[in-house]
């Protein structure tokens, strides 16, 4: 069972208190009337599904409540760094060219 | 009986006589033994059938690997059953009552064992190619066939009354194993000052150290430095030891799993005492001392009773004072199973000879066998062993220089003593995904790199001899004290006497018989043989995956253990590539086959999982109610009078609810209250309504959406003030409401000031229903005139009830005039009671969740979840008028303007009325065309809700129909088990359609 480091809570606590909450640095488009189909199906639909470390968001759900933002590993499903919500990914989290946000 | 104990052997309690039964028979054995070295020494080494062949076998092994001797053993009353018990590890306790598997009439009598003969038709596969036609035989001949002949043991039919355990557990260092390797790391680390954690599956500690009596560690005897360093450990503090207890899984994090046995070997289980438990250990530093596993050698008749690994007969008599034969052949790949030959020399035991395949047998050992008079046949190979009960002899070929057999000749034994070699346990190390790297040398894979904070120690990579193994635990465990920040301990172990060896790795032994007849087995459980995993190369098979699922090598119990490693070799030879090129299958947790209670531990029966009750739910009880769950709600179904069916009872509630007054519990009923500046605003933004001009005091009809323009939830959402909503969910959907609000609020739009709360179970809500539901109710009200005209249909208001201070709403789910009263939780089931002793005035009916599906269907509300599943728009279900026209933006509005979205053919929500007003449509039936009587016919749509309707007096459907607003007034058929049904399409308000009922 992992262990996630809480960036609100400075923590590192049991899986079981989080929840995973999808693919981190997707925001809502400011005005989703403005996107053609092609572009809203991808903001719905598509994803990044990267082997490898991946941002992501989780929650903190039984414990402070927080979102966070997290890149981890889907290889070895080890977190690499948790973020505050907000945040950029730090750099050199993720591999080159493949930032998503 | 025979008696093949030896005196002065064994770490048995010679004192205690046990009695036990196997199979009905009465045997005896001592304190400390397993069933199988207890019916060894009574001379019985047949205990159970294979598999597929039903052959006959015994014990190859000593320890928690055992593939052959399973049995069902059991606890004494009902429920305590446990089939598939390795016999090599089941403690003999007086009354035990054990049970051989797989045979009928009699383990020795079995009919099935003509599949033995007719061998030839089930080799590898023969399920994929023996049964393909016809067709039809596959249902009714092959298949129920299949089912009844396979599987060993007999599960328990009864439920477990046992309880099971469960705790966590944190520590410097987790050392699995007790042999030379982890007691060395126990030792060291234990004196250090650290906190350790010493794990082992044995009964007691010291693992191969207690089978090698002659070896000296710093000049003592194994076993007395091995008690020394017991008492040692037992007298520190920081040190926790369990034995009997299986580190049955790593992972993440350094988290090992354990399942420790605590009452199977007891005669009397203390009352309440758990029978297993289950430690979740989170370590810092891990060390891995699983020693090695032998390798059985691949000939024909490998499997036959009496033929077993050398290192577990040595086990046998070590640990249990147990002769496994009187006359024993030796058959060999390496130099530990000389030692066993003389181990049982020097116990009396006659080695009839040692054979080894190898050419260049060490001389010192060949010396020793002199001494001891034992006949050596090196560069010999052994063709087949005869017998069949048990084995009888041994045919014997020397290799000549192409490696093939020539001058056969037969040694008669009782049993056989076999060694391949040693394979290291690195099953835990397997499941951290710590890569395997392949030693050519020595033929094995050996840990590669790590991915956890762990360290293996001794024969686990690839080390032999005592003196490596326990200074590598000196080493792993000073690696992990350094990580740790504690300093070294240098001190080494010294050992004498040792018994270091190497040896080579064979492949099927060459054979001078018919080599299609052979039967070398490579799993013995699954009666998988290295004939079958060459026919999988043969068929097309190249990786292991591939093998192993067509052969089912090394997917019995015991998980690979004996199987896997000859499997791959014969695989690789067969395909011609080296063995790594050809892969090894992942091993998996648990390590050794574990209970289902030790993983459920407390959570069963009415911890299995939680239930929530409302404040009123003891009314409820206490009134006779049929109760039903709703998510992990108890709900009160419907209240039955006497003789009442469910039918009758629902019929009666919905009636006097509708002539007079209900009263309903809608606690459950999901409630978040929305507060801050920002509320309206992010009710906006959230929910397909508009919410900026809803003035405070009313309420309005909320739909929730996904961003993919899906219905997720609907509820009456109220405005308690200009900056406060009391916003109500489905009873299932609260905690999925809260999350997705909390998500956009957190993430999308942080800059509103917003809060939201779950109050669910801060408020009981109690919904009163009917027409003199103002009337029950007005007496109670203080702070608010609740007639027609000053509190109409869709208010809310704060006031007292019955004292209590209350939010009040006026609102219906029922098409008749409607209450709903929150007050706070403690208060609920006083209000309720006092509403009800009001009621009776009225003739109350209290009714159920049951009452309130048909209250509703009747006036077409939907339920989501029943008469939506996720892929159902607002127009869909006829709720266009629920969307806020002027909005620019909400979420899931975007979606709704897909192409998909506004195609004519989806399926809408219509009302069904079926031709014969008695029938009463299946929830989920499909719906076809009607008069669509192709097979198969076109599935146009299914039946959502249907119930009888006692206010039309007849049956009720709502349906999902495709392109069902254009088809108003047109019939459908739907099919069901025994007929199919005609039913017209119509709206889907079927009573009081004009809507007066609520405004009264």
């Amino acid at each position: 069972m992992l262990l996630i480091h809480c960036p609100y809570c400075d923590e590192k606590l049991p899986e079981v208190e989080f929840e995973y909450a999808g693919e981190a640095h997707l925001e809502r488009p400011e005005d989703p009337a403005a996107l053609s189909d092609g572009d809203w199906k991808d903001y719905l639909f598509t994803r990044r599904n990267v082997r490898g470390n991946h941002a992501e968001q989780w929650r903190h759900v039984h414990g402070c409540g927080r979102y966070f933002n997290a890149v981890r590993d889907t290889v070895t499903d080890k977190f690499v760094v948790t973020y505050e919500m907000g945040t950029p990914c730090p750099s050199g989290a993720l591999p080159e060219g493949k930032s998503n946000g | 009986m025979a008696d093949y104990r030896v005196a002065g052997k064994g770490r048995i309690n010679r004192r205690k006589t046990i009695r036990f039964t196997f199979d009905g028979r009465s045997f005896t054995g001592f304190e400390g033994d397993t069933v199988a070295s207890a019916l060894l020494a009574n001379g019985v080494h047949l205990m159970g059938r294979s598999f597929k062949y039903h052959r006959p076998r015994g014990p190859v092994t000593a320890g928690s690997e055992e593939p052959n001797a399973l049995i069902g053993t059991s606890r004494g009353t009902k429920g305590r059953f446990e089939p598939n018990t390795r016999a090599t590890v089941q403690e003999i306790h007086d009354g035990l009552e054990a049970t051989s598997q797989n045979k009928w009439p009699s383990l020795k009598v079995d009919v099935g064992e003509v599949n033995d003969k007719l061998h030839k038709l089930f080799a590898a596969g023969f399920y994929y190619k023996t049964f393909m036609w016809p067709k039809s035989f596959w249902d009714r001949v092959y298949e129920p066939f299949i089912r009844s002949a396979a599987g060993l043991g007999v599960s328990p039919t009864e439920i477990d009354p046992d309880t099971y355990a469960s705790r966590y557990l944190h520590c410097d260092l987790l050392i699995v194993g007790a042999g030379s390797a982890g007691l060395g790391a126990a030792l060291t680390a234990a004196r250090s000052g650290a906190h350790v954690v010493l794990v082992d599956e044995n009964v007691e500690l010291g693992g191969s150290l207690l089978c090698e009596d002659g070896i000296e560690i710093d000049g003592r005897a194994a076993s007395d430095w091995v008690e020394a360093a017991r008492d040692e450990l037992a007298e520190m503090d920081n040190v926790r030891t369990l034995t009997r207890t299986t580190a049955i899984g790593y992972y993440h994090e350094n988290m090992v799993a354990l399942a420790q046995k605590l009452t199977d070997h007891l005669a009397q289980v203390p009352e309440h005492a758990p029978r297993e438990r289950m430690w979740r250990v989170r370590a810092k530093q891990v060390v891995l001392a699983q020693g090695a596993l032998e390798r059985p050698l691949m000939f024909d008749g490998n499997d036959r009773p009496g033929v077993m690994l050398a290192g577990s007969a040595q086990t046998y008599l070590h640990k249990y004072g147990v002769l496994v034969g009187r006359n024993v052949a030796i058959a060999t790949s390496h130099d530990s199973a000389w030692y066993a030959a003389f181990d049982l020399a020097d116990a009396g035991a006659k080695i009839a000879a040692i054979i080894d395949v190898r050419a260049d047998a060490d001389a010192a050992l060949r010396a020793e066998a002199d001494r001891r008079g034992i006949r050596v046949h090196v560069n010999h190979t052994v063709t087949h062993a005869r017998g069949r009960l048990r084995v009888k002899g041994l045919r014997v070929a020397r290799q000549n220089g192409a490696g093939r057999p020539t001058g056969a000749f037969v040694i008669g034994c009782d049993a056989v003593l076999m060694s391949g070699g040693w394979t290291p346990s690195l099953h835990l190390f397997s499941h951290t995904k710590g890569s395997l790297h392949w030693d050519e040398e020595t033929g094995v894979f050996l840990p590669g790199e790590k991915t956890e904070n762990c360290h293996i120690a001794g024969a686990g990579r690839g080390l032999w001899g005592h003196q490596n193994t326990v200074n590598d635990g000196v080493l792993a465990a000073n690696a992990a004290l350094a990580s740790l920040g504690h300093d070294a301990h240098e001190a080494r172990f010294a050992v004498s006497k040792d018994r270091p060896g190497s040896g080579i790795v064979v492949r099927e032994l060459p054979t001078d018989a018919n080599a299609a007849n052979a039967r070398a087995f490579t799993d013995f459980q699954n009666d998988v043989t290295a004939k079958d995993i060459r026919l999988a190369v043969k068929h097309g098979m190249r990786s292991i995956e591939h093998v192993k699922r067509f052969t089912t090598n090394g997917m019995a119990t015991d998980q690979g253990k004996m199987a896997n490693m000859n499997g791959l070799n014969v695989a690789a030879d067969q395909l011609g590539r080296p063995a790594p090129k050809v892969g090894l299958t992942t091993f998996r947790p648990p390590y050794t086959p574990t209970t289902f209670g030790t993983f459920a531990g407390y959570h069963k029966e009415e911890l299995f999982e939680l239930t929530r009750k409302t404040p009123i739910d003891g009314w409820a009880e206490e009134n006779g109610a049929a109760f039903e769950p709703v998510s992990l709600w108890r709900r009160a179904w419907y209240f039955p009078q006497a003789g009442e069916d469910m039918r009758t009872a629902v019929a009666r509630e919905c009636a006097a609810t509708r002539k007079s007054l209900g009263m309903f519990d809608a606690s459950t009923l999901g409630k978040i209250e929305v507060v801050g500046p920002d509320a309206a605003e992010f009710m906006n933004r959230m929910y397909t309504n508009p919410w900026t001009k809803l003035g405070v005091g009313r309420c309005r009809y909320g739909l929730l959406l996904g961003e993919d323009g899906f219905i997720r939830d609907d509820g009456v959402i109220g405005r308690m003030s200009q900056d406060r909503f009391h916003v109500t969910t489905t009873t299932g959907g609260a905690a999925r409401v809260l999350t997705m609000m909390e998500h956009y609020l957190q993430t999308e739009w942080p800059d509103l000031d917003v809060w939201l709360t779950s109050t669910t179970e801060q408020w009981s809500t109690i919904a009163l229903n009917g027409p003199n539901a103002r009337n029950v109710l007005e007496p109670f009200v203080e702070g608010l005139d609740i007639s027609g005209d000053a509190f109409a249909h869709m208010s809310v208001a704060e006031c007292t009830v019955a004292g209590f201070e209350a939010r009040l709403f006026r609102i219906s789910f029922t098409g008749e005039l409607g209450f709903e009263v929150n007050v706070p939780s403690a208060h609920g089931r006083a209000l309720w009671e006092k509403l009800h002793a009001e009621g009776r005035k009225y003739d109350v009916c209290v009714y159920g969740t049951e009452t309130m599906h048909v209250l509703r269907a009747e006036k077409g509300y939907i339920i989501v979840g029943q008469d939506t599943d996720g892929t159902v728009t607002p127009m869909d279900a006829g709720l266009s008028w629920a969307i806020g026209k002027k909005k620019l933006d909400f979420v899931g509005k975007r979606s709704l303007d897909r192409p998909d979205m506004l195609v004519p053919d989806r399926k809408q929500l219509v009302g069904l009325l079926t031709e014969d007003p008695e029938t009463v449509l299946e929830e989920g039936a499909q719906i076809v065309e009607h008069g669509d009587t192709g097979l198969p016919a076109r599935m146009i749509g299914h039946v959502t809700s249907s119930y009888w309707s006692a206010a039309l007096n007849r049956s009720i459907a709502m349906a999902m129909v495709e392109g069902g607003f254009d088809r108003h007034g047109k019939s459908v058929d739907i099919p069901m088990p025994g007929a199919t049904h005609g039913a017209k399409i119509t709206g889907t308000n079927f009573y009081d359609p004009e809507g007066s009922r609520i405004n009264m």
